[in-house]
C-alpha cells in the first residue's frame, strides 16, 4: 500500500476545465472519497491517478515516484467501474483469478485459491464460484468485479461509484464490507460516489469538488460540522442543511447574506411562529417541511409527534452557520 | 376521482405466479404505495389496476364498477412510467394537448386547459420549446402535465423517479407530493426504495414473493410490521433480529434473552421454540447499567447520529445514538431496549406475535 499526491494536478478537455489545480495528500491506509455533483471532477481525478488520461499540468505520486511516465499496467492499481466489466466467456472463479494469473505476477495457483476463496466470502459469492459470469444478477456481476480487484494487493484501489446499481439493502451490506476490509487490509482506497452516505460512513477523509477544484478536504465529521462554504455544507446531510436569507431570524453579523441550519439546528417550541406545511413520518424520525416568514425549512422532531400539517409551530436557530455573499463561511 | 378496490386478485404468466389473492383498498384522493424488492409483484399489480394486465381471477373495482377485464382505454385512468415517454418531434405544448385533440375537445377549450396545466406544474415558459433540449426534471414535468390534462380518475406511475440521481429524485418527489396535495387526486405509485414510500405515502402495502404482507400507514408499518420480512424491510438499518429459543407465553410481559429478564409488550397470543426479539435500532440505548451486555465491533457516523454496531449473545445488534455520543470500538457495554417498541416474531410463521402493543395495527391488516 501507498500514499498517493496530487501536486497542482489541472486537466482540461477542450475548453472545458475539468480539473484545475488540485492539490491532495491521500495518506497511506486511508480511504478517500471525492464528492460533487455530475461534471464537477471526480472521475477525472480518478482518471489520472490510474493513468487512463494525463494531466496537462501537475505532479501524481504513488508510494513517492512519480507516475508520468508509467502506464496504467505499470502503476499498480485497482479499478473498479460503475458498469461491471466482466469476461463474459468465463466462469466467476476465473474472472476473480484472471488478474493473479497477470505474467508479471506469477502467483503460484495455490495462493490464487486462497485468495479467491476469502474474497468469495466476504462478497457472499462462495456459492456461485463455478457459474458463468453471464448467469449471474446485476448486483452479483457487481460483486465480481469489485472481487477482481480485491484479489490483487495493489498499491491503491480506484473505485469509481462501485456501489450505485446495486439495491439499497446490498448496498448496506457491502458499505460495512468494504469499510472492513479497508480497515483491516490497511489499503488505500480512493473512492468516487455522490451518494452521501457512502462519504459518511466509510470515508476516514471526503475531499469536495466543485467544478474542477477541492474545496475542502477532511474528515467526515470535520465536512459535516465546519463546512467552509454553503457548498461544501450542502454536500453532506439528509435531509439538506437549509440556507435562507441571513436576516429571517435576525442576529447575523455585518455581511453575512445567507444562514446554513442543519434540520437538527431548528429548536422547537421557542421563538418565532413558523407554519407546517407537511409532515413526514419516516419511521425513526419525522420530517417537517415549514414555512417561515415565505421560506422553506426542513426539520426533524420526534417519530410520534402529534403535529399536522396546518398547525403553527416556534422555531429559534440553534448554531447556526453564516456565509457571505460567495457562499464562503463567515462564522 | 375515485376509490379503488382490489379483491383476491391472482395472476398467472405460464406456469408462474406473479400475485397471489390481494386484497386491499385505496381510498379517494390517497396517495397509495406499492412496495417491494424486484420481482414482488407490485408492478404487475399495477398494470392490471390500469389494464394493462387482466387478472387471472378476482375483481377490480374503480368508483364501485368492476373494471377487471375491461382494456386501459375504457377505465379513464393516467399512467406514468419511469422512463418519460414523450413524442419526440413534438414541442411541449404539443405534446401534453395530445390527449384532448385526440378526444376531440374544441382547440380554444384545449389552449386554455394546458395553459391551466403548465402554470401548476411551473412550465408555462417552455411550452413552445422542443422537448428534445429539456432537462430531466422538465421532460418528467411535461410528462406529468399530459397525465393530468385529462382529469383521469387515478394517476399509476410505475418508478416514475427511478432513473434520476439522488439529489434531483428527492426534489421531484416533494415536488410530486406537492403537486398531489393542490390536486388531490386518487395516485397509485409504485417503488423498491422504502423512504421514498414512507415520505410520499398516505399508506403503503408491502408485497413480497406476489404475496401482500403488511397494508397500512407508513408509521404504522414502521412500528408494528406484521412480518419479519417487512420489519426488514423497511427502515434503515433495518429491525434488529436477536434470535432465540424459548417461551412467549399466552399474557407474559416479558422474555428470557440469554437467562436475562427482557421487558416485553403484553404477548396475546403466546407461541414457543424458535422466536426472534425484534427492536429498531433508535429504541437500543447503550447502558451501561443494564444486564444484558454486547460489545461494540464498529460505528458508522451518520451526522446527527450515529450507528453502533455491537457483538451480543443473540447475534448483531445496531443502535441509533447521538454523534456526539462518545463510543470506542471494543469496548463492552449494557444494553437497554425499550420495553413499549418491541416485536416478537415466530420464526417458523415470520409472522410477529400479537401483542397488546400491536394488536390496533394488525388486526386491520
Amino acid at each position: 500500500m501507498a500514499e498517493v499526491t496530487l501536486t497542482g494536478v489541472s486537466k482540461s478537455f477542450g475548453s472545458d476545465v475539468a480539473l484545475e489545480d488540485v492539490t491532495m495528500t491521500i495518506p497511506d491506509g486511508s480511504f478517500v472519497v471525492l464528492l460533487g455533483p455530475t461534471g464537477a471532477g471526480k472521475t477525472t481525478t480518478l482518471r489520472m491517478v490510474s493513468g487512463l488520461d494525463k494531466p496537462d499540468a501537475g505532479v501524481i505520486k504513488i508510494g513517492g515516484r512519480d507516475m508520468a511516465r508509467f502506464t496504467p499496467a505499470q502503476r499498480d492499481v485497482a479499478m473498479v467501474f460503475q458498469q461491471y466489466s466482466l469476461y463474459p466467456h468465463l466462469t466467476v472463479r476465473q474472472n476473480l483469478e484472471f488478474p493473479l494469473k497477470s505474467p508479471i505476477l506469477k502467483t503460484p495457483q495455490g495462493e490464487i485459491d486462497r485468495k479467491v476463496g476469502e474474497v468469495a466470502e466476504v462478497l457472499q459469492i462462495s456459492h456461485k464460484l463455478d457459474n458463468k459470469a453471464t448467469a449471474l444478477s446485476g448486483g452479483e456481476m457487481q460483486r465480481v468485479s469489485i472481487g477482481r480487484a480485491l484479489v490483487r494487493d495493489p498499491s491503491v484501489y480506484l473505485m469509481d461509484e462501485p456501489l450505485s446499481s446495486l439495491d439499497a439493502k446490498l448496498r448496506s451490506d457491502l458499505r460495512i464490507e468494504l469499510k472492513n476490509i479497508q480497515a483491516n487490509s490497511g489499503a488505500t482506497l480512493l473512492y468516487v460516489t455522490h451518494d452521501q452516505i457512502e462519504a459518511m460512513t466509510m470515508a476516514t477523509h471526503v475531499g469536495v469538488l466543485d467544478h474542477g477544484r477541492l474545496v475542502q478536504f477532511g474528515s467526515p465529521r470535520e465536512i459535516y460540522e465546519n463546512p467552509v462554504s454553503v457548498y461544501s455544507a450542502s454536500r453532506l446531510g439528509q435531509p439538506r442543511i437549509n440556507v435562507v436569507p441571513a436576516d429571517i431570524f435576525g442576529g447575523a453579523p455585518q455581511g453575512a447574506v445567507s444562514i446554513g441550519l442543519r434540520p437538527e439546528h431548528i429548536v422547537q417550541g421557542e421563538g418565532e411562529d413558523s407554519f407546517v406545511q407537511r409532515v413526514e413520518h419516516l419511521g425513526d424520525q419525522t420530517r417537517l417541511h415549514l414555512s417561515f416568514k415565505n421560506n422553506d425549512l426542513i426539520t426533524v422532531t420526534d417519530a410520534h409527534t402529534a403535529l399536522k400539517g396546518g398547525d403553527i409551530v416556534k422555531i429559534r436557530p440553534e448554531k447556526p452557520f453564516y456565509f457571505d455573499a460567495a457562499g464562503a463561511r463567515m462564522a | 376521482m375515485a376509490q379503488i378496490r382490489i379483491e383476491n386478485v391472482r395472476k398467472d404468466f405460464g406456469s408462474f405466479n406473479a400475485v397471489k389473492s390481494s386484497s386491499f383498498t385505496i381510498e379517494d384522493g390517497e396517495f397509495f404505495m406499492l412496495l417491494g424488492p424486484s420481482g414482488c409483484g407490485k408492478t404487475t399489480t399495477l398494470r392490471m389496476m390500469a389494464g394493462l394486465e387482466l387478472p387471472t381471477s378476482g375483481e377490480i373495482y374503480i368508483d364501485g364498477e368492476e373494471v377487471g377485464q375491461k382494456p386501459a382505454s375504457q377505465r379513464d385512468i393516467a399512467f406514468v412510467f419511469q422512463m418519460f415517454a414523450l413524442y419526440p418531434h413534438m414541442n411541449v405544448g404539443k405534446n401534453i394537448s395530445y390527449p384532448l385533440l385526440c378526444q376531440g375537445m374544441p382547440k380554444a377549450q384545449v389552449k386554455k386547459k394546458v395553459g391551466e396545466i403548465a402554470e401548476i406544474l411551473g412550465i408555462t415558459d417552455i411550452l413552445s420549446k422542443p422537448v428534445g433540449g429539456l432537462s430531466g426534471g422538465d421532460r418528467q414535468r411535461v410528462a406529468l402535465g399530459r397525465a393530468i390534462v385529462r382529469n383521469p380518475k387515478a394517476f399509476f406511475m410505475d418508478e416514475p423517479l427511478g432513473a434520476l440521481d439522488a439529489e434531483f429524485r428527492e426534489h421531484m418527489s416533494e415536488e410530486l407530493r406537492a403537486l398531489h396535495d393542490r390536486m388531490g387526486a386518487t395516485t397509485v405509485y409504485v417503488t423498491h426504495d422504502q423512504l421514498e414510500a414512507m415520505q410520499m405515502g398516505d399508506k403503503i402495502v408491502v408485497m413480497n414473493h406476489g404475496v401482500v404482507e403488511q397494508f397500512g400507514v407508513p408509521q404504522d408499518i414502521y412500528d408494528w410490521p406484521a412480518t419479519k420480512f417487512v420489519a426488514q424491510f423497511i427502515g434503515s438499518p433495518s429491525m434488529n433480529f436477536l434470535n432465540f429459543e424459548g417461551v412467549a407465553a399466552n399474557g407474559a410481559s416479558e422474555v428470557l434473552l440469554d437467562h436475562i429478564r427482557i421487558k416485553v409488550p403484553q404477548v396475546l397470543e403466546g407461541a414457543k421454540g424458535k422466536l426472534t426479539f425484534g427492536i429498531r435500532p433508535e429504541h437500543v440505548r447503550l447502558d451501561d447499567s443494564a444486564p444484558y451486555r454486547g460489545r461494540v465491533t464498529a460505528t458508522e457516523y451518520l451526522g446527527t447520529t450515529q450507528i453502533v454496531l455491537l457483538d451480543t449473545p443473540n447475534g448483531v445488534v445496531k443502535s441509533r445514538v447521538a454523534s456526539s455520543d462518545v463510543v470506542r470500538v471494543g469496548q463492552t457495554t449494557g444494553l437497554s431496549f425499550d420495553p413499549r417498541t418491541v416485536t416478537i416474531f415466530n420464526d417458523q410463521s415470520g409472522k410477529a406475535l400479537l401483542s397488546h402493543a400491536n394488536k390496533g395495527v394488525l388486526a386491520h391488516g
